[in-house]
C-alpha cells in the first residue's frame, strides 16, 4: 500500500467514529452552549436567539442565566456536595469491588463465568424496579428500619429513618453502580501473570509485600477505569435522589432536571448541565493521565 | 551442599516424583533433564518451595528447608517467562529484593550497577522490561535472581523462549557468569544438547525418577539405560538376548544380524537368556561402499534405506538384512569434504562396521 493510500484509509476509518462524536456529541453540546445564552420561551423551551426585521439583523442573547450561577451559593454547594457523593460512591465501590474482584480473578476458571454472571444479574431486572425495592427495604415500618430502631431503644438512642436520607442515596447509588467497577477491575486483575506474583515471593516478599508492590500497582488502570464509570454517570443521577433522597438527598442531577421539565427554564438547565460536563471532563482527563502507568495492563 | 532426600509427590493419580534422591556440591552448574511430565519442573519448585512434598527433606547446607515458605529460602528462581515487573524499570526490578531485605540506598545503586555489569546490560537501568529484547530480558530475569547473593540459583527452561542463535549465545555467557559468580545453578530444561553443554553434572529424570546422575561425557557414551541412551543424543538401540557373558566381552544374539561379541558392562550382571541392547551411536560406526574391517571390528553388508541431508552432515539409515528379518541402523557421514554430501543414494549397497567396544550394553 501506498503512503498515500494508506493515509486514505486511515481517513476512511477514522471517518464513521469522528461523524458519530461531531453529530452526538459536539453538536448537542455546541447547542447546549448556544441555549446557555438564550432567554427561555414563554411557555418554556428557548425564545429565539435572532430576530429578523425589516432586513436588520438583531441577537438576543444574555450571560444572565451564567450569571445567576453564583448569584447564590446555592447551586455551587448543590454541585460540591453532588461532587461528594460521587466521590463517596466511588470509594465505597472500589472499597467493596476489589476484594470481589480479586477474589473472581482468583477462583478456579470454570467458576468465574458464574461469578462475573452474578455480578450482572442485577440489569436483568428494570433500575427503577431496583430502586422502588430499595424504597421498601428502607420504608419505616420495613425490617431493615424496625430492627435498627430497636437496638436505638435499647441504647436509649433517638429512632433513625433511613428513608429520605443521604445514607439511603448513596446505599443505592453504590448499589446500582458496583458492577461497573467489579467489570473492569475484575478484566484488569485475570490478565495479571500469576508468575510475577511467584516471582515476588520468590525474592522476599510476604503477602502484604507481593499485593501492595505487584498486584495494586498493576490493577490501577483497572481501578481508574471502574472509578470513571462510577464517578459520571453518579455524578449526573436524579432518578435514585429523587425517589429516595427526599429533600436533603437531592443532587445537581435533580435541579437540572427541574429546570427543564418543572421550572422550564432551559438556559439555566443548560448552564448547570455545562459546568457538569466540564467537571466530568477534566476528571476523566485526570484519571486517564494517571492510568498511563508504563507496562501496566490496560 | 543441597541434598534431596527420597522425595516423593503425586498430584491424584500421577505420581509426579518418586522417592527422588539427589546431592548437588557447592558451586556446580547442575541440570535437572528430562521430557516433560517426567518431574523436573516439580522438584524444582519443591526446591524453591512453590510445591511441598509428600513425603522427604530437602537440605541446604544440613539445613532442611521444607518448612520454609518461599520468601524465607535462601534460594531464588529466574523463571521460564521472566517473570519481570512490567511496572518497574529494570533497576527498580532488579532493586526489588534488596529493598526487601532492607539494604541501604547506596548500596542498592552501587550492586545494581554491579550486577548490570555482570550481566552486560549497563545501560538499560531505566528501560522498562518492554523497551527490552527476549535476550534481554532474560539476562535481567538472572541480574535479579542473583542480586541478593542466593545460596542457590534455580533456572527453569530460562532459555526456551529464545530463538537458536541467541540460545547458543546465551549458554555461553550461562557458563562464564556461574563460573564468575560462583553461586551453585540448579537448571531444568529438557533440551539434552542444552543439558550436554551447559552442565557439570546432569540428572536424567524419567517418570518421576532419576535415571543417571552423570557427567555430561558420562552420560553420553555410558548411559545407564535404555531411556537414557535414547534421551540423550542420537543412538540406535539394537535389541538382543545375552548369549554368554564374561568379564571383557558379551556375545549377545540379536534377530537379522546374528551372533556378535560386544565389551561386556561392569555395571550390569547379566546371564545368559537376558534380554538386552545395544546401544550404538551413529557417529561410532564406519560406513562406505567398501569398508575394510579390522579383526577387532564387526561388519555387514547393507543398503541404503533413507538418508537426511542436515549440512554439516548426512545421517544415513542403513538397512541391514541377513536373514529375512530387517534392521534398520542409523549412521553418520561428515560432509567435510567437497561431493561427500551426494557420496551415496537411496537404494545403494554400502558396507557398515564398528569396533567391538564401540557399543554400550544395557538392559
Amino acid at each position: 500500500m501506498s503512503r498515500f493510500q494508506e493515509k486514505g484509509a486511515r481517513f476512511l476509518l477514522t471517518l464513521p467514529p469522528a461523524a458519530y462524536l461531531l453529530l452526538f456529541f459536539l453538536l448537542p453540546g455546541l447547542m447546549m452552549l448556544l441555549a446557555s445564552f438564550r432567554f427561555p420561551g414563554d411557555y418554556g423551551g428557548l425564545a429565539p436567539w435572532y430576530y429578523l426585521e425589516e432586513g436588520s439583523l438583531t441577537f438576543d442573547l444574555t450571560l444572565e442565566n451564567w450569571a445567576r450561577l453564583f448569584e447564590s451559593t446555592l447551586y455551587l454547594q448543590l454541585l460540591l456536595k453532588s461532587l461528594l457523593f460521587a466521590l463517596l460512591t466511588t470509594a465505597v465501590c472500589a472499597l467493596l469491588a476489589y476484594p470481589l474482584a480479586l477474589t473472581i480473578a482468583a477462583s478456579p476458571k470454570r467458576h468465574r463465568e458464574l461469578l462475573i454472571l452474578l455480578v450482572i444479574l442485577p440489569f436483568w431486572s428494570n433500575f427503577l424496579v431496583r430502586i422502588y425495592a430499595w424504597m421498601i427495604i428502607f420504608s419505616p415500618q420495613g425490617a431493615l428500619t424496625e430492627g435498627l430502631n430497636q437496638i436505638t431503644a435499647l441504647l436509649g438512642l433517638e429512632p433513625v429513618n433511613l428513608m429520605f436520607s443521604s445514607v439511603a442515596v448513596i446505599t443505592c447509588l453504590v448499589y446500582v453502580h458496583l458492577p461497573f467497577m467489579v467489570l473492569p477491575l475484575y478484566a484488569n486483575l485475570e490478565k495479571h501473570d500469576p508468575a510475577l506474583l511467584d516471582a515476588a515471593q520468590d525474592l522476599g516478599a510476604s503477602r502484604a509485600q507481593r499485593f501492595w508492590k505487584v498486584t495494586w500497582p498493576l490493577s490501577l488502570p483497572g481501578l481508574y477505569a471502574g472509578a470513571v464509570l462510577v464517578f459520571i454517570p453518579t455524578l449526573g443521577i436524579f432518578a435514585i435522589p429523587d425517589l429516595l433522597g427526599g429533600t436533603n438527598g437531592i443532587m445537581i442531577g435533580n435541579v437540572i432536571k427541574q429546570q427543564f421539565v418543572e421550572s422550564r427554564d432551559w438556559p439555566f438547565g443548560s448552564v448547570l448541565s455545562l459546568v457538569l460536563t466540564g467537571i466530568t471532563l477534566l476528571l476523566v482527563v485526570i484519571a486517564g493521565r494517571l492510568g498511563r502507568t508504563p507496562g501496566a495492563l490496560t | 551442599m543441597l541434598e534431596i532426600r527420597n522425595v516423593s509427590r503425586r498430584f491424584g493419580d500421577f505420581q509426579a516424583l518418586n522417592e527422588v534422591s539427589l546431592q548437588v556440591q557447592a558451586g556446580e552448574f547442575f541440570t535437572l533433564l528430562g521430557p516433560s511430565g517426567c518431574g523436573k519442573t516439580t522438584l524444582l519448585r519443591s526446591i524453591a518451595g512453590f510445591d511441598t512434598p509428600d513425603s522427604g527433606d530437602i537440605l541446604l547446607d544440613g539445613k532442611s528447608l521444607i518448612a520454609l515458605p518461599p520468601e524465607k529460602r535462601p534460594v531464588h528462581t529466574v523463571f521460564q517467562s521472566y517473570a519481570l515487573f512490567p511496572h518497574m524499570t529494570v533497576a527498580d526490578n532488579i532493586a526489588f529484593p534488596l529493598r526487601l531485605s532492607g539494604v541501604g540506598k547506596t548500596e542498592i545503586e552501587r550492586r545494581v550497577h554491579e550486577v548490570l555489569d555482570d550481566v552486560r546490560l549497563p545501560d538499560k537501568a531505566r528501560h522498562y522490561p518492554e523497551e527490552l529484547s527476549g535476550g534481554q530480558r532474560q539476562r535481567i530475569a538472572i541480574a535479579r535472581a542473583l542480586v541478593n547473593r542466593p545460596r542457590l540459583l534455580l533456572l527453569d527452561e530460562p532459555l526456551s523462549a529464545l530463538d537458536a542463535k541467541l540460545r547458543e549465545q546465551m549458554q555461553i555467557e550461562l557458563i562464564n557468569l556461574q563460573k564468575e559468580v560462583g553461586i551453585t545453578f540448579v537448571y531444568v530444561t529438557h533440551d539434552q544438547g542444552e543439558a550436554l553443554a551447559l552442565s557439570h553434572r546432569i540428572a536424567v529424570m524419567n517418570k518421576g525418577e532419576v535415571s543417571q546422575i552423570d557427567e555430561p561425557s558420562q552420560l553420553y557414551s555410558s548411559p545407564k539405560n535404555r531411556f537414557v541412551a535414547d534421551f540423550i543424543g542420537q543412538c540406535n538401540l539394537i535389541e538382543g538376548k545375552v548369549v554368554s557373558s564374561g568379564t571383557a566381552t558379551t556375545r549377545i544374539a540379536i534377530e537379522g544380524l546374528g551372533e556378535l561379541s560386544v565389551q561386556s558392562n561392569p555395571a550390569i550382571d547379566f546371564t545368559p537368556g537376558d534380554d538386552c541392547a545395544l546401544t550404538l551411536r551413529p557417529e561410532k560406526i564406519r560406513l562406505a561402499k567398501n569398508v575394510a574391517p579390522t579383526s577387532d571390528e564387526v561388519h555387514f553388508p547393507g543398503t541404503v534405506h533413507d538418508m537426511l541431508y542436515l549440512g554439516d552432515v548426512t545421517v544415513y539409515i542403513i538397512e541391514v538384512n541377513r536373514d529375512g528379518t530387517p534392521v534398520l541402523i542409523e549412521a553418520l557421514l561428515a560432509n567435510s569434504a567437497p561431493g561427500r554430501a551426494r557420496l551415496l543414494d537411496t537404494g545403494d549397497a554400502v558396507e557398515i562396521c564398528w569396533p567391538h567396544d564401540a557399543g554400550h550394553l544395557v538392559r
